[in-house]
């Protein structure tokens, strides 16, 4: 009964939540339409945000589809850009005009498919051939992923732990290999790029003049992520859900309870490969072109940091983190790639960031003290972490005495340095992600949880 | 008849090479169950640490004496170096993102492992530039011979004697001393092996130290034979010397040195195939014959018989 009722309040909640949240991308992307010039920089169309956003919509719906796997069925799974890959090509293969297929193949003397589905209902400048055949074509590149999943799990999910994790990190390099392949090249272009794929950008609605009226670029992505995170959602809260979180607290009490294991354990991975092919189809849409070598290990680790970052078996958990990775990588920590030079030792920006280094640095410190004052022996830790602010702290105090203009170590690369540094304390020191394996609505409905469970005692 | 014996004296010596990494990650997996997600990267730090410390050397010798002195005594001091860094390296990758982890699940070393690989992978990026640099040819290694009609780096030949070499002491070492004993053990059984007063810790870091150092000798081999580094040089090799070691059993030392050279030479024929592409299938053939083996036969050609390992 308390069940019941906390997931249908979950489901207005996700509901309502996914209404605004599809209202909001549509405002915010046509408000520099709407007032001129007089919106801030970051809300022009050439802005960094909607990068952000886009990027983050696509990335969501992959590492909620790891998460389904890693983190509800405890299957540990590395071949997450394999399926994306998959899923990836098989848009943008049935996708390329007509027209377009001379030169995208041109390597080739023309491309081995016959057809493309945009132009069988109509081309891609109209919006029922736009809408039907980028909406097969997505799902077709989920459907081919699913397959390939299903052929590869025969074999391999009978494997445990790290074993399968190697095992589907070894497929996606084969699978990467594979549609590198020459021969294969009037399909798959070979090592070259397939691009005049439909993008986000035909979804805007233009007028004759082919200025744009309403921007929707955003809107799409935002809109096929959030369907999709609503199915799998649904699943993890059906039957089959439950089932899956059997076999990952205890496989062999789920197989004593009556859950055929194979047949889960392959549901999940098909699922999940099914949504991560989804997810490829639509980054290939964001980044214009389906090329191989972009699906390799190295993303398919960062999907994982970022799951492991929201919380293993969190979903909303997963979508925060995923936006806030995005967001930090592409955006927010951008300036660290760029030289920082100061205008004079008393340039109000150097205040700003001697004060606003010194804060992060003793906010940073404090956070990691208060996070292990408990248990054994970790005096020696928080005794680091002192060391370390203190260390951090010496030097801006330096820098400021000293009267340097120029900030030290940034240039191209330490973006990621620093970013790397972050998602290695948060391994570290915050194992358990932002949200542990609880839902926003576990946390925000939970005064009325404990009341619920009061009552039923 | 020369391709084929060139190709065979080229996947011996990758093999040799793969199987100096590989001893790293069967040790560090017998004793942890831990894939060392890290230990490829490793082998590249290695690489780049030979790099800086040649030039540095030289730059700082050629103060002392004269250009050409300099120049023959950097390498040495630099591969002495090297060998030093590495294996500090190693051990403080073990103490700082896995030892805080021991009571955790395995997949969070797991994930902090690759934590470690991206972190290693940008710090190298940051410092190269994400420019490619060059190994410095080491003197006599880098040197070529005519075989058989072929010329081929001294390196090739040199590099399975060497691996020979280093894998006896070894398995000397794990078989015939104390902290060997106190490896066995502990791979055995981590809870008793504490009971009966081994100091694991120091055991752990003792492995870390051995597959660091020949991750080192690797990289000196390696990258003499393939001079050009990326930071993301270390991650395929550290892949193939994984699979090695889950080829020929994973924990058993002399298995990961077979499995790494059959690998070795078997990707060297892959690349030579006469069919159109061939050089595209050379990394995802190691991979099927990784997922062949997991299937038919998981425990690996020398692996110890258990049921929960896979």
């Amino acid at each position: 009964m308390i069940q019941e009722k906390k997931s249908k309040k979950g489901a207005a909640a996700g509901l309502i939540l996914a209404a605004v949240l599809l209202i909001l991308v549509v405002v915010l992307e046509n408000l520099s339409a709407l007032l001129g010039n007089a919106v801030p920089s970051f809300l022009l169309p050439t802005s960094q945000l909607f990068v952000v956003l886009k990027k983050g919509a696509v990335y969501s719906l992959v590492a909620v589809s790891m998460n389904l796997l890693n983190g509800f069925t405890g299957l540990f799974s590395l071949g997450q850009a394999g399926f994306m890959l998959l899923g990836a090509y098989t848009y943008a293969i049935l996708t390329v005009p007509m027209s377009a297929k001379e030169t995208v193949y041109y390597l080739y003397g023309g491309s081995a498919v016959p057809f493309s589905l945009p132009d069988l209902f109509g081309g891609a400048d109209t919006p029922s051939g736009l809408i039907l055949g980028v909406a097969l074509a997505i799902l077709l590149g989920g459907c081919v992923a699913a397959l390939f999943a299903f052929l590869i799990g025969l074999p391999v999910l009978r494997l445990k732990s790290d074993y399968l994790a190697i095992a589907t990190l070894g497929f996606a390099e084969i699978i990467r290999a594979v549609f590198q392949w020459q021969p294969l090249g009037p399909i798959t272009n070979g090592a070259n790029m397939i691009t005049q794929i439909p993008t986000f950008n035909n979804f805007n609605i233009t007028d004759a003049n082919g200025t744009v009226i309403l921007r929707l670029s955003t809107f799409f992505p935002f809109l096929v992520a959030i369907l999709c995170i609503a199915i799998i959602v649904m699943l993890i809260n059906s039957s089959y859900g439950r089932a899956f979180k059997a076999i990952r607290e205890d496989e062999i009490a789920a197989e004593a309870m009556g859950i055929n294991l194979a047949k889960h354990k392959m549901l999940s991975f098909c699922i999940s490969s099914f949504f991560a092919g989804v997810g490829g189809a639509l980054f290939a849409m964001f980044v214009n072109n389906a090329q191989a070598k972009v699906y390799t290990s190295t993303m398919t680790y960062e999907i994982l940091l970022i799951v492991v970052i929201g919380g293993i078996g969190s979903i909303s958990g997963s979508c925060i983190a995923t936006f806030l990775y995005v967001a930090c990588s592409e955006w927010w920590l951008r300036f660290l790639d760029n030289t920082m030079q100061f205008s004079s030792p008393s340039a109000p920006e150097r205040t700003t960031f001697i004060v606003v280094f010194a804060v992060v640095v003793v906010l940073a410190a404090a956070l990691l003290i208060w996070r292990e004052r408990r248990g054994r022996g970790v005096f020696w830790k928080q005794a680091l972490v002192a060391l370390l602010a203190v260390a951090l702290l010496a030097w801006i105090t330096w820098f400021a005495l000293s009267g340097q203009t120029k900030v030290p170590l940034l240039r191209t690369g330490f973006r990621m340095v620093v970013f790397s540094v972050i998602i290695m304390i948060v391994v570290l020191f915050f194992r358990r992600g932002m949200l542990g394996d609880k839902e926003l609505t576990d946390i925000l409905f939970s005064r009325r949880k404990a009341v619920g469970k009061e009552a039923a005692q | 008849m020369e391709l084929l014996i060139s190709t065979l004296l080229f996947g011996i010596s990758v093999g040799g090479q793969y199987a100096l990494i590989a001893i790293g990650y069967t040790m560090v997996y017998g004793i942890l169950r831990l894939i060392n997600f890290a230990h490829g990267d490793v082998f590249m730090v290695a690489g780049l640490i030979g790099i800086y410390s040649t030039s540095l050397l030289t730059a700082l010798l050629s103060n002392i004496m004269g250009a050409e002195a300099a120049a023959m005594a950097a390498v040495p001091l630099s591969l002495l170096l090297v060998l030093v860094l590495t294996v500090a390296l190693g051990f403080c990758i073990e103490r700082v993102a896995y030892k805080p982890l021991r009571s955790a699940p395995r997949m969070s070393v797991m994930i902090s492992a690759i934590g470690v690989s991206y972190l290693l992978q940008n710090t190298a990026t940051y410092i190269t530039a994400a420019q490619p640099t060059n190994y410095p040819p080491l003197p006599f290694l880098g040197d070529t011979v005519e075989i058989a009609g072929t010329s081929i780096k001294w390196v090739v030949l040199v590099t399975p004697f060497l691996v020979l070499a280093l894998v006896i002491v070894l398995t000397q070492l794990i078989n015939h001393t104390k902290i060997g004993m106190a490896m066995r053990a502990v791979a055995k059984d981590f809870e008793t092996s504490q009971l009966m007063g081994i100091k694991i810790n120091s055991v752990i870091s003792m492995t870390f130290v051995i597959g660091s150092a020949l991750a080192a000798v690797g990289s000196m081999l390696y990258f003499t034979t393939y001079p050009t580094i990326v930071p993301t040089s270390g991650a395929m090799p550290g892949l193939k010397a994984f699979v090695a070691a889950v080829f020929g059993g994973i924990g058993s030392i002399p298995g990961a040195v077979i499995g790494a050279f059959l690998i070795g030479i078997c990707e060297n024929f892959v690349k030579i195939l006469p069919f159109e592409g061939a050089t595209t299938f050379v990394d995802a053939f190691t991979f099927a014959l990784l997922i062949i083996i997991l299937v038919f036969k998981p425990t690996g050609l020398f692996g110890e018989k258990a049921t929960d390992k896979v």
